[in-house]
């Protein structure tokens, strides 16, 4: 027990910044079923994923429904073990819970190899595993829910299943042993059948078994196969409900004025002109603005705009030269890590004869389709919460601090998410909402971001600045060195959740450090740049744009050996799925080939959040600008749960990357965000998109999620292409300020 | 105000002024047509009125001179429209908070072009944006429901 106690706070110290006292029963104990005190009258649940209940079978899928289909696979992972049909239950996202920790949300933090598959780094990654369930944080990013799921959600629908059997066995006088099941069903030798739904008394009364035995891949039903989403059909008739959508009786509309120098406060405001009109019900001050309250969004929209208010000044450099030139200072200060440090970088390029390239990227918004918003009804000592977000359990916290409720007297109602991306892991408008649902208790209180004060109010995708020097001897790479700079993403986000992390940020050397090219000089160093714009995780995080860095810097060495890009890579690689996603890239877009004048292709490689992914893109110059034609993807994910899932997720990761790469850019004027909407920052359209190829590869020893690795490969491709299309070698993003596109 | 929404009356007592996006979700609270950028940038909106595609954000209500279609208006659930079918078909959404305007976008553009080119969908498409990326599909949906609108 000491032990266990003093490796979780060797890990933990970092994570668990409170310092609870944790014994060994408490990190081993099944935190408890959340659903036992909410059920209705029959209603049994199995465990925490299975309800059953008179008039039907229920499986809770505790990720937030993004985009990324995960409800249908997690729904799918308890299905295959329970034997239901997945299109005769129920799926729902269930209540905030601890029982619903992310198990892999600490993985990226404890930094073992991707690669690295030893005995030793196996263990840290279970290590991490007790951390994450003591967090007890139940949240939806990092490539995380397939991984997090695959074992402990087919374990949940085994466990129900033997319940099931069990009481099956009881009511029909039978050994359990004789018993099978099928379709929602117990069928005994003889041909009788119990449904489920029957048993639901019965089965209260039976433990489920703690580790069940699975069902060999080869019996699976479900998985491994494309399904029909089951959030498909309401997507596409306009019923599919999302927070923005909630409607109760009596409700009021709210929106906010936030200060967009951001993190700065109100100095104070008048707001008669506002009180005057007659729609308006109040006026709330929240965290570093106000909001109004009125008859129907429209009204407060406007309403808000007669708001008088004094701001504070921005708390950081108010242009975006000063704010590069503070990125730039940091290189002089001492490194933030040194995760990766392969031979005597120094020695080599001190010969001279170097490749020496600098890289910057913009902060970035999130910029999801549907704004931030919440609805929150406060009345009578409760708390409803009806939200879009990645995190419920975060949302139970924040209610909870703000109300003072018991945890039991709040309700997180976790909708639809009109697009995540990692800005709906934060709080800041969740808080809001329950800021003006206790200003007006009793009335339900909806409140809904104008898209400008969504683009305004981001945690944005942090502006990196790197700095490569390289060498090429006898034609093979002999020195790479990759010093990156950025505010720290990681432990910002964890700060405004109120931990403390006491060590290096993780995200600024993300994916770069653990790239799997053998160079015998190798070294990668973060600095972390003095925190200007609030920054938090944006899709793919780190690795978006260390993938920029780390594969146009590849492509000029490659250039200054004289080699093919494709060749020089797979000569530096010994990691077999990450050859054979470049291998299966080249041979899918005829890599190599001829093509017409007008044309070239790019390569670029990455490794991220456990996924080896390959990427070509072909461009073609139309006169009018050049156009992205053709996306080619390889990617190795462990094992695909759901091939045609997979396939949109990967392309849905290139259209994102791809918009950044070419238009997206955050910029700063007198200390405000100048974009304010779709005009100033827009998205990748249909006539600019590309056919995007992809190709499902399952050699990796892990099984993988893939909600974010599609997306660092396509900036570097798109500006390899670039290159070998003008011979002109863009290091600044976005690439539409150095070059014209469609 | 009277409004004929998907073949029904309703009156409505709002300012003249408020676009038809906020009438429709929260005064009438058919919430299938979405909002996301209120500047007619993003085509979330996207309604028919007299079966030309509109953007509701920036359609002031006094200034609605027609019936108006809605997401709901052209097929439900259980009985699904020809666009929506192919995009079942083909798995499109995502999120699928920008869905609901790009059907009644590809619904105005096949009533109109029963055979649309790449070219004509691009064009007529792209003032749709999808964050989620979910264009190679639509695309595909697109060609789908026309053919199938065809009886091909
Ligand atoms: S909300 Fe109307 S076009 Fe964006
Ligand atoms: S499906 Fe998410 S924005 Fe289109």
């Amino acid at each position: 027990m000491g032990k266990i106690l003093r490796r979780t706070f060797l890990i933990g110290s970092a994570a668990v910044g409170g310092g609870v006292a944790i014994g060994y029963w408490q990190v081993t104990k099944p935190y408890p079923n959340p659903l036992k005190s909410r059920l209705k009258d029959g209603e049994t649940a199995l465990t925490p994923y299975v309800i059953v209940a008179k008039d039907g079978v229920t499986i809770v899928a505790p990720r937030s429904e993004m985009g990324q289909g995960v409800r249908t696979t997690l729904a799918a992972l308890v299905a295959e073990e329970l034997d239901v049909d997945l299109n005769a239950i129920k799926v729902i996202n269930g209540p905030a819970s601890k029982a619903y920790y992310n198990s892999m949300l600490m993985e990226e933090a404890a930094g073992q190899a991707a690669t690295d598959v030893s005995a030793g780094a196996e263990r840290m990654r279970n290590a991490t595993k007790v951390i994450a369930k003591i967090m007890g944080s139940q949240a939806t990013g990092g490539s995380t829910a397939i991984p997090d799921a695959f074992e402990r959600m087919r374990s949940a629908g085994a466990a129900a299943r033997i319940v099931l059997t069990k009481a099956a066995a009881k009511s029909l006088g039978v050994s359990a042993s004789e018993l099978t099941t099928e379709n929602g069903m117990v069928i005994a030798a003889d041909g009788t059948s119990i449904a489920y739904t029957e048993l639901a008394g019965e089965a209260a009364n039976i433990k489920p078994p703690s580790n069940p035995p699975l069902r060999e891949k080869s019996k699976w039903r479900y998985l491994g196969k494309s399904l029909d989403r089951l959030d498909m059909v309401e997507k596409c008739t306009g019923t599919a409900e999302y927070a923005i959508d909630v409607r109760l009786p009596d409700m009021a509309y709210a929106t906010v004025r936030v200060n967009c120098h951001l993190g700065a406060g109100v100095k104070s405001y008048d707001a008669s002109k506002a009180k005057a009109r007659a729609d308006v019900k109040k006026v709330v001050p929240v965290k570093n603005g106000l909001a109004v309250v009125s008859t129907n969004t429209w009204n407060a929209f406007q309403a808000v705009q007669d708001l008088e208010i004094e701001w504070e000044p921005a708390p950081y450099p108010v242009n975006d030269a000063d704010i590069v030139a503070s990125h730039r200072a940091a290189f002089d200060d001492k490194p933030d890590s040194q995760k990766r440090k392969d031979g005597d970088v120094e020695a080599v390029l001190a010969e001279g004869d170097i490749i020496e390239t600098e890289y910057l990227v913009p902060y970035l918004a999130h910029a999801t389709m549907e704004p931030m918003n919440a609805v929150a009804h406060l009345r009578d000592g409760k708390l409803d919460l009806w939200v879009g977000t990645q995190s419920p359990t975060r949302c139970l916290d924040v209610a909870k601090d703000l109300t003072g409720l018991d945890e039991d007297d709040i309700d997180i109602h976790t909708m639809y998410l009109g697009g995540g991306f990692g800005r709906r892991g934060e709080i800041d408008f969740v808080a809001q909402a329950i800021e003006v649902a206790k200003a007006m208790e009793g009335t339900p209180i909806k409140l809904v971001w104008s898209r400008e004060e969504d683009m305004c109010h981001d945690m944005y995708r942090p502006l990196t600045l790197a700095r490569f020097r390289g060498a090429i001897r006898d034609g093979k790479p002999a020195a790479f060195d990759m010093h990156v700079a950025a505010s720290a993403a990681a432990i910002d986000a964890f700060e405004r959740q109120g931990m403390n992390l006491n060590m290096a940020d993780p995200t600024i050397t993300q994916n770069a450090w653990d790239n799997p090219y053998k160079i015998d000089n190798y070294r990668v160093t973060g600095y972390r740049a003095k925190k200007a714009l609030p920054v938090g995780f944006w899709r793919s995080v780190g690795a978006s744009q260390n993938a920029f860095f780390q594969e146009c810097a590849t492509d000029e060495l490659a250039n200054a050996a004289n080699a093919d890009p494709l060749q020089f890579r797979l000569d530096m690689l010994d990691h077999e799925p990450s050859r054979k996603v470049l291998e299966a890239v080249a041979e899918m877009s005829g890599w190599g080939g001829a093509l017409p004048e007008g044309r070239a292709r790019g390569i670029a490689y990455y490794l991220s959040f456990g996924v080896p992914v390959a990427e070509v893109i072909e461009i073609v110059d139309t006169g009018a600008g050049l156009k992205v034609d053709k996306a080619f993807v390889a990617a190795d994910v462990g094992l695909a749960l759901d091939p045609r899932n997979i396939e949109a997720q990967l392309q849905s990761g290139v259209i994102y990357g791809l918009t950044a790469a070419i238009q997206g850019a955050i910029t700063i004027e007198d200390g405000v965000v100048k974009q304010k909407n779709f005009n100033e920052y827009d998205a990748m359209r249909m006539y600019q998109a590309p056919s995007i190829d992809v190709r499902i590869l399952e050699n990796g020893p892990h099984i993988t999620g893939v909600g974010e690795p599609g997306l660092p490969p396509a900036a570097p491709a798109l500006a390899n292409a670039i290159f070998a299309l003008s011979g002109k070698r863009i290091r600044e993003l976005p690439l539409n300020n150095s070059i014209a596109f469609i | 105000m009277q409004l004929t929404i998907n073949g029904k009356n309703h009156e409505v007592d709002v300012d003249p002024e408020t676009p038809l996006l906020w009438v429709l979700r929260d005064e009438v609270g058919l919430t299938g047509t979405k909002f996301g950028c209120g500047i007619a940038m993003c085509g979330a909106c996207t309604v028919h009125v007299n079966g030309q595609p509109r953007r509701s954000c920036s359609l002031p209500v006094k200034l609605v001179d027609g019936d108006i279609t809605t997401i709901e208006g052209i097929g439900t659930p259980d009985a699904m429209n020809a666009v929506q079918e192919a995009w079942v078909e083909n798995q499109v959404a995502q999120c699928g908070f920008c869905q609901s305007g790009q059907i009644m976008t590809a619904a105005a553009l096949l009533s109109m072009n029963p055979e649309p080119s790449d070219d004509d969908i691009d064009r007529a498409m792209s003032g749709n944006i999808c964050r989620c990326g979910t264009y190679p599909r639509i695309r595909a949906a697109v060609h789908a429901a026309a053919a199938k609108m065809r009886g091909a």
